[in-house]
């Protein structure tokens, strides 16, 4: 019997996510026999833009198109789905913000089992699903088996699939608005408002061709001179990862990562930064990464061009006097 | 406002470089440091927050062992009036939609306006708060980071989405929330606050207590089993400088003047 997988389509401004073709290759590697739909929703014209885009990609295309979805919520959409996708089916999210809202819940309502942030897929023996998944930030991995037998809600981490742009899609868009809103829209018990933008700051890190980037590592917010001192030494601007963001030592605008700033600098120095995926996926464009952390395990050094295994706070002090000796 | 938090006594990575143990079957836990978990602390410190501004109390509730206790009592003493353990043989094992399903008998036993997760735990599986919602039919919003009372039956929310931005949302009461961290400036807790609630009595509810039969949870009851715990691969991997610091600075320039990374 052949499998149906879907992915859920994540997009904006009638384009779709990166994320879109790595849920082709998601289900690829866990199913090479499976049928994939892409489940797009939203309103107007732009969502058929992304609905002939994604059929280039996918054998069907399961639209839900509908005012209530002109910006789309999980709250919303949920019950939606719950009443579109089959009981046992494959159903693959994008681990990211919204995948995090939405996925949970839904394999409750789908009476599915859940596997969340899965890194890699290893087959699908007798009804159980062997996938990969980190714990730790990225210190340990796992095997997990899932039972899939009665279906499975499974969220993908971004970025661990390579896109497949194959685009052997069949271009087939089925509507299926009236199924999913049979049930009337959702009373609004929770209320979609606005979008609150990043607050701009005083130095645009996305423009910056050398980032200094701290983390945890610097250990106490007077430390953060040594990081200035030898961004100035450089020519370069100072970023940074959550934490340091988290103790309000530097200004949300300074983050990099998915939930900060996508930078794409000619050279990143990452200093004391573990390299969670969520700060990995914020560098674009190639950089050379150069990685000094204490901890020779820290995941940062798997992304890294050249790495340094130091305390930070020893060798940047060094390190920033020797580049003004050189300049002179 | 009653509020419930949901903590869970995690290994502090802070503290500790994670290791597998010999077999696989398990991280390395001789010497392991364990505190509460980071996200967990800043939704107790929130709970305490609302409380403060609009009255009624905060409870913290594990699901663990007795070693949980620990980290309840440290929410204790952080502010939170009362605790809970939920601590019972046939827990163990459970997968995201086993605790979701203990904690949500435990919801169903009290009259809470809240709950409060962390938006994630050691595992980064972000799961339990979105499923607890689900079972109990509660509107849910992950990663907030911002919480304001509208009235007594609704509250505004800000949720932490990509690049910086913010979703607001206005949710009814009751609702359940998962909480990012830097939503707000958790406080330190002294060894005298903590010696201040050392005798506070922390009740403990088993299967029994709430109802639950004992195949419905614990490793029968999971979907998701792990299998074991392996070391990442490498992959490529960075080249790592080695040498005296004099000797690595040397290469470290030469790359940085090659790289366009000195001005």
């Amino acid at each position: 019997m052949t499998r149906q997988v879907f992915a859920y389509i994540i997009h904006k401004d009638g384009v779709a996510d990166d994320t879109a073709l790595e849920m082709v290759a998601a289900a690829g590697k866990l199913d090479s026999d499976a049928r994939v739909t892409a489940v797009v929703a939203g309103a107007g014209s732009k969502l058929d833009s992304v609905c002939n885009e994604a059929a280039s990609s996918f054998a069907e295309v399961w639209k839900i198109d509908n005012p209530a979805l002109a910006y789309v919520t999980s709250e919303v959409l949920r019950p939606m789905l719950v009443l579109i996708l089959p009981k046992n089916g494959i159903i693959l999210v994008p681990h990211d913000h919204f995948g995090m809202d939405l996925a949970p819940g839904l394999s409750i309502k789908l009476d599915a089992a859940y596997l969340p942030d899965a890194v890699d897929f290893q087959g699908i023996d007798n009804g159980k699903l062997k996938a990969v998944r980190e714990e730790y930030t990225g210190q340990v991995s796992t095997h997990v088996l899932t039972d899939i037998s009665e279906g499975v809600v499974i969220t993908v981490r971004p970025g661990s699939f390579k896109a497949d742009e194959s685009k052997r899609g069949e271009g087939h868009v089925v509507d299926k608005t009236p199924e999913a809103i049979e049930g009337g829209l959702p009373a609004g018990s929770c209320r979609f408002l606005e979008i609150v933008e990043a607050e701009v700051g005083d130095v645009d890190i996305t423009k910056s061709d050398i980032l200094v980037s701290v983390g945890r590592g610097i250990e106490d917010e007077d430390n953060l001179e040594i990081i200035h001192e030898l961004a100035e030494a450089m020519g370069g601007d100072v970023s940074c990862s959550r934490p340091i963001v988290d103790a309000k030592w530097l200004e949300k605008s300074r983050q990099v990562g998915t939930s900060g700033q996508t930078v794409k600098p000619k050279v990143y120095m990452a200093l004391g930064i573990s390299g969670t995926f969520q700060h990995v996926g914020g560098l674009k464009g190639s950089p050379f990464v150069i990685a000094i952390n204490k901890s020779p395990r820290a995941p940062i050094f798997q992304v890294a061009d050249v790495g340094i295994v130091d305390d930070i706070l020893d060798f940047i002090p060094e390190l920033t006097e020797r580049i003004n000796e050189l300049k002179g | 406002m009653e509020i419930l938090v949901c903590i869970k006594r995690v290994p502090d990575t802070s503290e500790n470089e994670i290791e597998v143990n010999r077999d696989g079957t398990d991280i390395e836990r001789d010497d392991l440091v364990c505190s509460v978990n980071e996200w967990d602390n800043y939704a107790v410190e929130e709970a305490i927050q609302i409380r403060d501004r609009v009255g009624g109390s905060v409870t913290v509730v594990s699901v663990g062992d007795e070693e949980a206790e620990e980290v309840v009592r440290r929410e204790m003493a952080m502010g939170a009036d009362k605790g809970i353990l939920l601590s019972d043989d046939a827990f163990e094992g459970s997968d995201g939609r086993g605790i979701a399903a203990i904690l949500k008998a435990e919801v169903k036993r009290g009259n809470y306006d809240l709950v409060l997760t962390g938006a994630q735990a050691d595992d980064g599986a972000a799961q339990v708060g979105g499923m607890l919602a689900a079972m109990l039919d509660w509107p849910f919003a992950s990663l907030v980071n911002f919480i304001e009372f509208v009235d007594d039956k609704k509250i505004k929310v800000g949720r932490e989405i990509a690049g910086g931005n913010q979703e607001m949302y206005e949710i009814n009461l009751p609702s359940v929330l998962s909480i990012q961290t830097g939503i707000n400036e958790p406080r330190y807790v002294s060894i005298r606050g903590i010696r201040k609630v050392a005798s506070l009595e922390i009740p403990v509810h088993t299967a029994g207590n709430l109802g639950i039969s004992p195949e419905s949870v614990g490793e029968p009851g999971a979907k998701t089993k792990r299998l074991d715990y392996f070391m990442p691969e490498p992959g490529e991997g960075a080249e790592i400088l080695e040498g005296s610091t004099d000797e690595i600075i040397d290469k470290l320039i030469e790359l940085l003047k090659a790289k366009g990374g000195i001005k």
